[in-house]
């Protein structure tokens, strides 16, 4: 039992009706969040006085919603339901959910099988009328931008609840977006809004700086969180990433010390061993490339063996030759517009006067705008054109261009029982199709009016 | 956020039971729990007050219609008909109460309350109604041909001991708009047609905010509504509006303590009265009328409220003034990482640029390359994925939203967004951002990407 002040949002003297030792367990689990905690607190009120009958909370990801009002609920031991949108695909699945964690499982027993908001409601008032409420019953509901795309009036219902089931009860919506995009078309109860704000650098370091592992010093810790923040700030904020970046990358850090190469205070060599590390980390375990486990395993092995095959490595499939054709060929069909094939892909085109080449602004360029649809047509003349031997038109080229399209290499525009003019889109990437022409020795920024 | 109080030495509220005794007047902290109590209530559950002051004609008229009906077997059928948070609920409640005062009336009449948000259907809201005037008894396993045999039904099951008439039946339809919307507006039709066909006495009263309702009624409907509507326009005027805001925060006469009361009720005057506090109650009254953010507005004071601060003073209210009028996104915007930020300044480039036309991925990064390549940018060119995560975030953020049309065929990096944003909400973000680099904040401030 600390005997620390609590900070002043927290104190008893605000929040009457609290026990002092239950509010200094709140403020020891709620680093950084007093001021939000002390706000929500204030606002519910003693146990038995009415609040607001819904309560809008927001704030990015990892912002501590959730963890604060999780915290208050339980360390003070308020009636509640603490239920995530995402887990109910159905409203039925919020009622029964609802009516368990506050009445007890033979309420949710009494919920007919396919239950609509008026039974419920009805079923709610059946119990409170029997067991009335002491003190405000809180229902949580996590991620509540969900309940937008759920039955039409369930977010207008839980926002007034508390007038509908006529009891002592708050509802409180959590969510990352703001309220405007909840609103319903002719207008419901407004909830208080209440943001939560992000946490600033500094607070970033005093949390992780949490985590510590104990056979380390504090120092050396907080020397890593600095070096981490320094690389991944600039990129995330989310705590829960940078938690998990953290406690992934610590004991290649600590390596050097492990193995006598450099003590605790140089921080310099530290920096230097494991600065490219996390370099790496950015493009690998923050995008989900490669999963944690792969990656710790990579760290045990001293030697590389060649570079990270991430997830995205895995779709540069090895295609036959006439498939590589036949891709070249899409990628030109779409990224060049059908007047310049003359001029790439016949022979003796003659004189093109230069002014109809002269490139416009820069939104007309087409790898800005995304490839264009092409008919089947086009793609067998650019292909015959691209491929020096003689290719006879059989069958097998044919399937080719199908099985392309179930690599989703290529993506089919037109609909499927178009059977004589199918269009086509090329859906690859710059990188892919420089690597593929690359293989074939087929230099194709010259083919690319882009480049011109 | 929380302005930091001096650390005065009040006693906590388990020492205060005890000094109970000694005194006759209540000690502070009781008495701030009392007031927190009757406060509330008032703010947040609706308590009906004694008399609504801004409609007291609108209250004539109800009870009056709703009297004869109960007493003289009339039918009648009334729409009441105001924007969001203007009274209408608390308007049918007082006249109700009113009502329920004469004993005949409480003897006979019967109340049934719907809801459109509840009774979404017409078979639910038949349920409802069984259950409501409680003859699911007498219905039993019945089953009827239409709609109208069970309506018929249920009313004939009300008659009276001596068979001669059946009993009041006052029918409350909330969010009467939405019952219109049912298949064939049976319920309606089937309610409406009893009220003209003097089968039995029932007054039909719909509570909506919707002005043109009459519009969504089909003709046969509306030929037998009788077109009776009772508007809740809000016409307070300032000081009318400045009276509501003390007589909501006064205390009521049957407090517990009178002396504390009329220390309170006289600070809330003199607060009221305070010019600062004036010029931010005009700055709601003049954005809404309404009960509703009023509430809001005054609840945000009174949590405040506790024995380190016994009373409102204008600190609190310009506090709380501050939190109604805050810009969401704004908010949102503070939390985004560089990255994130340095697009949204791409995209409002590209928007100015192209006069709001939608981008997609690869144009908003084609142009924040344009920035890096610049000057010296403290921005480390970050690889293509680590973009993409970082535009896929303000994603799912809502901050920017895909155009409507087949997503499914076009690639990520080709989907074409339109951005939520405004520009002067950006720039006020640049403002606030915690330590934004120069180059970055000019790039955002400049008209010319």
């Amino acid at each position: 039992m600390s005997s620390s002040p609590l900070p002043p949002p927290l104190q008893q003297q605000r929040h009457p009706g609290y026990e002092e030792e239950r509010l200094r367990r709140v403020a020891e689990q709620l680093p950084c969040r007093e001021v939000q905690a002390g706000m929500l607190l204030s606002l519910m009120g003693e146990p038995q006085q009415y609040s607001l009958p819904c309560i809008f909370i927001y704030g990015h990801r990892a912002s501590g919603k959730s963890y604060v009002v999780n915290v208050l609920l339980k360390e003070l031991e308020l009636p509640h339901a603490t239920i995530s949108c995402a887990e109910c695909i159905t409203a039925a699945l919020l009622f029964e959910q609802v009516l368990l964690a506050l009445f007890g499982g033979d309420a949710a027993a009494t919920l007919p099988r396919y239950p609509s908001l008026s039974d419920f409601v009805r079923i709610y008032r059946h119990h409170r009328s029997r067991a009335p409420a002491e003190q405000t019953r809180y229902i949580v509901l996590e991620k509540a931008e969900l309940l937008r795309d759920m039955d039409a009036n369930l977010l207008s219902v839980l926002v007034r609840l508390q007038e509908l089931v006529e009891d002592n009860l708050t509802v409180l919506l959590l969510s990352e977006l703001v309220w405007d995009t909840f609103r319903p078309n002719t207008g419901c109860l407004e909830p208080l809004p209440l943001h939560f704000p992000d946490y600033t650098k500094a607070e970033l370091h005093q949390i992780l700086s949490r985590d510590r592992h104990p056979s380390y010093s504090a120092d050396l810790y907080a020397s890593y969180i600095h070096i981490l923040l320094g690389i991944f700030y600039a990129v995330c904020r989310d705590l829960r990433e940078l938690r998990h970046l953290a406690a992934l990358n610590f004991t290649k850090f600590c390596e050097p010390v492990t193995e006598g190469k450099a003590k605790e205070s140089d921080t310099h060599k530290l920096w230097r061993n494991i600065e490219p590390h996390l370099k790496k980390a950015m493009q690998t375990v923050y995008l989900r490339e490669v999963s944690s486990l792969e990656w710790e395993k990579m760290q045990q092995v001293e030697t590389e063996t060649g570079p990270l095959r991430g997830l995205s490595a895995h779709t540069h499939v090895e295609l036959p030759f006439y498939s590589k054709f036949l891709l070249i060929a899409a990628y030109l069909a779409s990224y060049n517009p059908a007047r310049t094939d003359k001029r790439f892909f016949v022979k003796h085109h003659g004189k093109i006067k230069k002014t109809k080449f002269l490139k416009k602004n820069e939104k007309t360029s087409n790898h800005l705008l995304g490839p264009k649809p092409f008919p089947l047509d086009r793609l067998l003349a650019i292909f015959y054109s691209v491929v020096d031997s003689r290719v006879a038109p059989t069958a097998s080229i044919f399937s080719q261009i199908s099985s392309l399209v179930t690599l989703q290499l290529l993506t089919q525009v037109s609909h499927v029982d178009q059977l004589d003019a199918p269009k086509y889109k090329c859906a690859v990437s710059m990188d892919f199709i420089c690597a593929v022409s690359r293989t074939v020795n087929f230099d194709i920024i010259k083919y690319l009016y882009d480049f011109l | 956020m929380d302005v930091p109080y001096p650390a005065k030495s009040f006693q906590s509220r388990v020492i205060m039971s005890k000094r109970k005794a000694k005194g006759a007047s209540k000690p502070i902290g009781e008495c701030i729990s009392q007031l927190q109590k009757c406060l509330r209530e008032r703010l947040c559950h609706n308590r009906i007050p004694s008399q609504l002051e801004a409609s007291e004609a609108q209250h004539k008229h109800l009870l009056g219609l709703l009297q004869r009906t109960a007493n003289n077997g009339e039918s009648n059928s009334v729409l009441i008909i105001g924007p969001r948070g203007s009274g209408k609920t608390a308007l049918l409640k007082c006249v109700l109460r009113d009502l329920l005062q004469e004993k005949e009336v409480q003897k006979n009449l019967l109340q049934v309350h719907l809801n459109g948000l509840l009774q979404t259907d017409d078979r639910i809201a038949l349920k409802e109604i069984t259950r409501q005037l409680n003859l699911e008894n007498v219905v039993g396993d019945k089953v009827f041909g239409s709609f109208a045999e069970n309506l018929v039904f249920l009313l004939e099951a009300l008659k009276k001991g001596d068979r001669s008439t059946t009993r009041p039946v006052l029918f409350v339809l909330d969010e009467f708009d939405l019952f219109a919307h049912h298949k064939n507006q049976t319920l309606l039709y089937n309610l409406l047609d009893v009220s003209q066909s003097a089968q039995a006495p029932v007054a039909v009263v719909g509570l909506t905010c919707r002005l043109d309702v009459l519009e969504l009624l089909e003709k046969r409907v509306k030929s037998r509504f009788s077109h009776r509507q009772i508007h809740l326009l809000s016409t307070l005027s300032f000081t009318q509006y400045l009276e509501q805001v003390a007589s909501q925060l006064s205390l009521p006469d049957d407090f517990p303590d009178r002396e504390f009361a009329l220390d309170w009720n006289s600070s809330m005057r003199r607060f009221c009265e305070d010019k600062s506090v004036e010029g931010i109650l005009q700055r709601h009254f003049n954005s809404s009328k309404d009960f509703c953010s009023l509430h809001m507005l005054l609840m945000l004071c009174l949590s405040r409220i506790s024995t380190v601060n016994p009373t409102i003073k204008p600190a609190d209210i310009l506090e709380a003034s501050r939190l109604c009028f805050s810009d969401a996104k704004s908010n949102m915007l503070h939390g985004l990482s560089i990255l994130e930020l340095c697009l949204v300044i791409a995209m409002k480039h590209l928007n100015d640029v192209y006069e709001g036309e939608p981008f997609n991925f690869q144009m908003v990064h084609n142009e924040f390359k344009k920035f890096l390549q610049r000057k010296s940018s403290s921005v480390y060119n970050f690889e293509q994925p680590v973009v993409m995560k970082a535009f896929e975030h303000l994603q799912q953020l809502e901050l920017i939203r895909p155009v409507d049309g087949s997503s499914a065929k076009t690639q990520r990096e080709y989907q074409l967004m339109n951005l939520a944003l405004d520009s002067s909400q950006i720039i006020e973000a640049l403002h606030k951002y915690p330590q934004c680099p120069t180059d970055i904040k000019q790039w955002g401030m400049s008209a010319f990407g």
